[in-house]
């Protein structure tokens, strides 16, 4: 899944480090979500959600795969 | 979070290690401490099965420490090793039955597989993901 949380992440002056604090996961986790390498449980999408300020569906984009 | 981690880490590796030592009290004993003696044996064997489970509920404490996708890598090289140790253990079960191979099938080269497998789906697993 695509997203915008490397962009949300360095707009609020975040380290990786300390986005994954404030979550409550591993800093190799925010790596791979940013990466898109791993798509995040939704409580993890919602707590990004209420950090960012910005709705799911502002940062996160399903693509159906054909 | 991270002292927490290296905790229960720590605390695995300490139940790892004194369930390894009691197993092989368990195996060696009987030969070169107590002559055969079938009691200590029992005591031994009952002693080494109890340290294993408490190796296994410090595995599981240390997994609900995990994060999301930690969990993930986890459960999938788990689940690929079960599914690796059945077909691959009794094929080579089938095999020693019917001596097409010399050796008999040991538990203890399942194990080693099993360990060998493991490590590998999990180091595969990361790359994929971290």
């Amino acid at each position: 899944m695509k997203n915008k949380v490397l962009e949300l992440r360095k707009s609020k002056g975040l380290t990786q480090e300390q986005l994954a604090d404030i979550i409550g996961v591993s800093r190799q986790t925010i790596n791979a979500i940013e990466k898109e390498k791993f798509d995040p449980s939704l409580p993890t999408a919602f707590k990004m959600a209420k950090l960012f300020q910005v709705p799911i569906e502002g940062f996160f984009f399903y693509e159906e795969v054909k | 979070m991270r002292k927490e981690r290296q905790k229960r880490t720590l605390q695995l590796a300490l139940w790892t290690w004194t369930w390894v030592a009691t197993l092989a009290i368990a195996t060696f004993g009987p030969i070169f401490f107590w002559d055969g003696n079938s009691t200590w044996t029992a005591l031994a064997i009952g002693f080494n099965l109890l340290i294993g489970i408490l190796m296994i509920l410090a595995n599981r404490k240390l997994f609900n420490h995990y994060d999301e996708l930690e969990r993930k890598i986890h459960l999938e090289a788990m689940g690929l090793t079960l599914g690796a140790v059945v077909v691959v253990g009794l094929s080579y079960s089938l095999l020693g039955q019917s001596n097409i191979i010399s050796s008999k099938a040991e538990i203890s080269q399942l194990i080693l597989f099993l360990g060998v497998f493991h490590i590998i789906v999990l180091g595969i697993n990361r790359k994929r993901y971290l």
